[in-house]
């Protein structure tokens, strides 16, 4: 079978992955995959320590060991030693201290892998200890040592509030109150491809990286800033990702590479992280703290809402403020409250690396807000369907943030198809069918995901098409395919658009040197804003074949259509084929692009420009609404899923297939995270250093699921569709909780719930029933 | 030291060191590199062949080791340029998102079916525990084993 042939794509239709046949032939080149004979390695020596004054950096004992070619200090980098997108504070090689564990502090670059061991082994740095600083708590407080010299608020990232009604008096007006203080943990990604790439210098002068990342084109900036060098002395390629899931929006090995191929001209070089280094270094999805006060009337309308939440950036902002910004935008969830106070915060400490993460700060207020509902729902006896029905969000209606919400918005439809699905009528008698020693419970959780970057940053895209003069159709995706389909889903636009069989098409992905910039693979945009682009530039492409083929035909421009691999002139039945054509065509004739940039929201729910610029507010949200069906061990407290059930609002979906990908995927993860993922370090030093004590869910831990959309077109979105990417993480942490707090009348009110925390709760509670 | 093995169907001798891990072996001395290293210490799969028609761990295992076997990897499932069924289901049933679970996950999947032509849905998810996947949720990945189990006999596999 070869999937790519004979098959014209239709928009709603599953149409195969155009990366799934060399993906199980063992085929795809992942950028790990580059190996040849004269390949050099280049490694980092990391910190050790959380917080310290470098005093010496000593490379000669390195520098002498066999097969070592360069150690490079941050003395070598004529650039800004500075990453990061918004704040650049990340050193890519530590100038005065480190602030982590896992900051880098020496590049060794050697001939061998066993040689760069020795290397980086070989290096020793030598300290002044500082006094490091794990809590957020500590770092806010007058005295403590600040991490980052130049910040002018200190130890305090970035603090954002949105207020709306009188909060005061809201909780004055309500009948019911509840309060609750939460904790979720950092989480690590846990891709499998580990951060990877090589790069080399060539004769020209420039630096070409191949190289796992979500983001080519910011990188070249970043490397170049960093670096010292001419960005147009940067180029990169993004072969597909082994999974990213945000943990490669920005910078890893990159600029590392850079500078190793900078010193070794002429040499491949090559450096992947071990999967320890990757835990170790790589940013993770923050830990929260998390204060809600809600409070509703007596028929169920939430009234007020108090939040305030703190994130645990750890050393750098790496998008620490724009997770916090998505936090505080969804703080209040998908709801009408009248009065709302909610602040967030984020703080720098010497704890492991905070940084993006599906759903970028929005799973952690997810988990407090839903499990509040669910709170209130107990306290006025109102059923926790019934409650968030009550008061979610419809067009036209101003959210919980305040925003006047003109977008297409399923919420209410995804509660309605829950309301009416067998699984949700059928819960009283399958909880009454527990086992012994066993209890079932059942939760809900309804949930949001803005999509794109917010009103000031362009969400921008590019697409590029090229009719080659073979006939075959070129795509330069400009989008990193990390494992969602962004990139099959573009040649199954661009088929329907152009009436053409996928294979008529040849896929590129991203390249900085022919590719054409289109943003980051993040924040649900990757198929909208890059889809919406290649409308355009295919509607261009289609309309410049009709003239050019009626041109050479001698015929007029209307009666011309395009068929496979050719156009037709209708009235004579003369056809041309698209070779043809190509070759009766200028080089710059057959090469068209379309810029797309995605609608931002005309409102004003802040007038802080500092919030603006980090993402705050967002035009289209896509909603979900989940129903974890658990069973609890009453003996040993552990918590199995057994169904689950998701309906979804991302717009239309164009390949149901890839849509229940993102939808599984994004709920196994989020199931990880509310089960038995906790990243955790002592006084920085991270303990769940690998795969044997940083448990992500197998085969057995995650149920058959069922998937549902509620397909309402989103106006704006091409062919209808808005993101999916996120959506589906929100849900699974708060309705696992809440089937928990169902089964055995108790709230965890840390995550994730382990079978120590479960029983616990249950022990607690018997004797508190006991006494 | 030289060590003789048949790998993917056809003998090889190689002169390796005698420390040499086999997936450094396969990927970076013969090219193989269809077999990925998610984590280098046994918990991940991804690293997974056939050794004697049974799944080992590539990561965990020396050169030498491999001496006088019979070793498959992903790249000898395949006929010529052609998927096996097992692999066509993968793609079709939507199995694959990022991919690099993906041989890892065939390599025990095939082992499975060659013992156990028919198996549950849970002896699926059993059969698979120890191989991550942190795309899927799992869910189409037992979907596709269980297609090519149903339309297999033998076939499925080879």
């Amino acid at each position: 079978m070869d999937n790519r042939k004979n098959i014209i794509p239709r928009i709603g239709v599953t149409f195969p992955r155009q990366d799934a046949c060399s993906k199980v032939m063992g085929r795809e080149k992942f950028s790990s995959d580059f190996y040849s004979s004269d390949m050099l390695y280049a490694g980092v020596k990391r910190a050790g320590i959380p917080h310290g004054r470098i005093r010496n950096i000593s490379t000669e004992s390195a520098l002498s060991t066999e097969g070592v070619i360069a150690v490079l200090t941050f003395k070598d980098i004529t650039g800004s030693n500075r990453q990061g997108v918004i704040r650049k504070d990340q050193p890519v090689l530590a100038d005065d201290r480190v602030r982590h564990c896992g900051d880098a502090v020496a590049l060794v670059i050697a001939e061998s892998p066993e040689s760069l061991k020795q290397g980086i082994d070989s290096v020793t740095v030598d300290y002044e200890p500082l006094e490091a600083i794990f809590s957020t708590e500590r770092a806010l407080e007058d005295g403590a040592v600040i991490i980052h010299d130049d910040n002018p608020t200190g130890n305090l990232l970035l603090k954002g509030s949105l207020e709306r009604g009188n909060i005061t008096r809201g909780f004055e007006e309500c009948n019911h109150i509840v309060k609750g203080s939460f904790y979720v943990p950092m989480q690590e990604h846990a891709y499998l491809e580990t951060e990877a790439g090589w790069a080399i210098m060539k004769d020209d002068g420039r630096v070409y990286i191949t190289a796992a990342t979500q983001t080519p084109f910011r990188d070249r900036m970043e490397i170049a800033h960093a670096t010292g060098i001419e960005m147009e002395r940067v180029a990169i390629k993004a072969p597909f990702c082994g999974g990213a899931f945000g943990g490669k929006d920005g910078i890893s090995v990159q600029s590392l590479l850079c500078l190793a191929a900078l010193k070794c001209p002429g040499r491949p070089v090559k450096m992947w992280w071990s999967r320890e280094e990757s835990f170790l270094a790589s940013p993770k999805r923050h830990s929260a703290m998390l204060e809600y006060r809600l409070g509703a009337k007596s028929d169920g309308t939430l009234h007020a809402l108090e939040a305030e939440i703190t994130y645990d950036t750890g050393p750098y902002d790496h998008l620490g403020g724009a997770v916090m910004a998505l936090g505080l935008e969804h703080a209040g969830g998908p709801y009408r409250i009248s009065n709302t106070s909610l602040k967030t915060r984020a703080v720098y400490t010497n704890n492991p690396l905070g940084g993006a993460f599906r759903a970028f700060g929005v799973a952690q207020v997810a988990a407090a807000v839903e499990q509040m509902i669910d709170m209130l729902s107990t306290d006025t006896g109102i059923s926790p369907l019934k409650i968030r029905e009550i008061n979610c969000v419809r067009k036209g209606d101003i959210n919980s943030a305040g925003m006047t919400i003109v977008t297409s918005t399923g919420i209410s439809d995804c509660l309605e198809r829950i309301k009416s699905d067998p699984m949700y009528r059928q819960s009283k008698t399958w909880k009454s069918n527990a086992s012994l020693f066993k209890k079932r419970g059942v939760g809900l959780a309804a949930v949001m995901q803005g999509m794109g970057y917010g009103p000031v940053v362009p969400d921008v895209a590019h697409a590029k098409i090229e009719l080659l003069k073979d006939g075959i159709i070129r795509i330069y995706s400009g989008v990193t395919d990390m494992g969602q389909g962004n990139s099959s889903t573009y040649v199954q636009i661009a088929g329907e658009m152009l009436n053409q069989g996928a294979e008529q098409f040849e896929l590129l992905q991203p390249d900085t040197d022919k590719s054409l910039p289109s943003g980051s693979a993040t924040a649900s945009r990757t198929t909208y804003t890059f889809g919406n682009a290649l409308i355009g530039a295919c509607e261009i492409f289609r309309e410049r074949l009709l003239v050019r083929a009626a041109d050479m035909l001698m015929v007029t421009g209307q009666e011309m259509a395009i068929l496979p691999g050719r156009v037709r002139h209708l009235p004579s039945g003369r056809e041309l084929g698209l070779a043809q054509l190509a070759s009766f065509l200028s080089d710059s004739e057959r090469c068209v692009s379309h810029r797309f940039r995605m609608p931002v929201s005309e409102d004003r729910p802040t007038g802080d420009e500092m919030l603006r610029l980090h993402g705050i507010p967002h035009a289209i949200f896509s909603y979900a609404a989940h129903l974890a069906f658990v069973e609890v061990d009453l003996l040993t407290g552990g918590v199995e899923v057994l169904k689950y059930l998701a309906v979804t609002d991302c717009g239309r979906i164009i390949n149901p297939q890839l849509y229940e990908q993102q939808i599984q995927g994004g709920i196994s993860q989020a199931m990880g995270y509310a089960l038995s993922e906790e990243f955790l370090s002592n006084e920085g030093v991270v303990r769940s250093a690998d795969f044997s004590t940083y448990i992500i869910p197998t085969s057995l831990d995650i149920p058959d699921m069922v998937s549902l959309p509620v397909e309402i077109p989103e106006s704006t979105g091409p062919l209808g569709l808005k993101g999916v990417g996120e959506i589906s993480t929100n849900g699974p942490l708060p309705a696992i909780a809440n089937a928990v707090y169902d089964a055995v009348g108790e709230r965890i009110f840390q995550s994730p719930l382990t079978s120590e925390r479960v029983l616990t709760a249950i022990e607690s509670s018997k004797r508190n029933g006991d006494a | 030291m030289n060590i003789k093995f048949q790998l993917n169907n056809r003998p090889i001798t190689v002169n390796v060191p005698p420390d040499r891990r086999v997936i450094d072996l396969l990927r970076d001395d013969l090219g193989l590199t269809g077999t990925k290293e998610g984590c280098g210490s046994g918990e991940c799969g991804a690293c997974s062949i056939l050794v004697n028609g049974t799944t080992r761990l590539s990561c965990l295992m020396l050169a030498p080791q491999l001496n006088g076997c019979i070793v498959e990897t992903i790249e000898g499932l395949t006929h010529g340029d052609d998927m096996n069924h097992l692999q066509e289901a993968f793609v079709k049933h939507g199995a694959v998102q990022c991919g690099f679970c993906t041989p890892g996950m065939i390599i025990t999947a095939t082992d499975l079916l060659r013992k156990n032509p028919h198996p549950s849905r849970d002896e699926i998810r059993q059969g698979i525990s120890g191989n991550l996947c942190r795309c899927t949720g799992y869910q189409k990945i037992v979907d596709a084993i269980d297609a090519a189990a149903e339309n297999s006999d033998d076939e499925a596999v080879r």
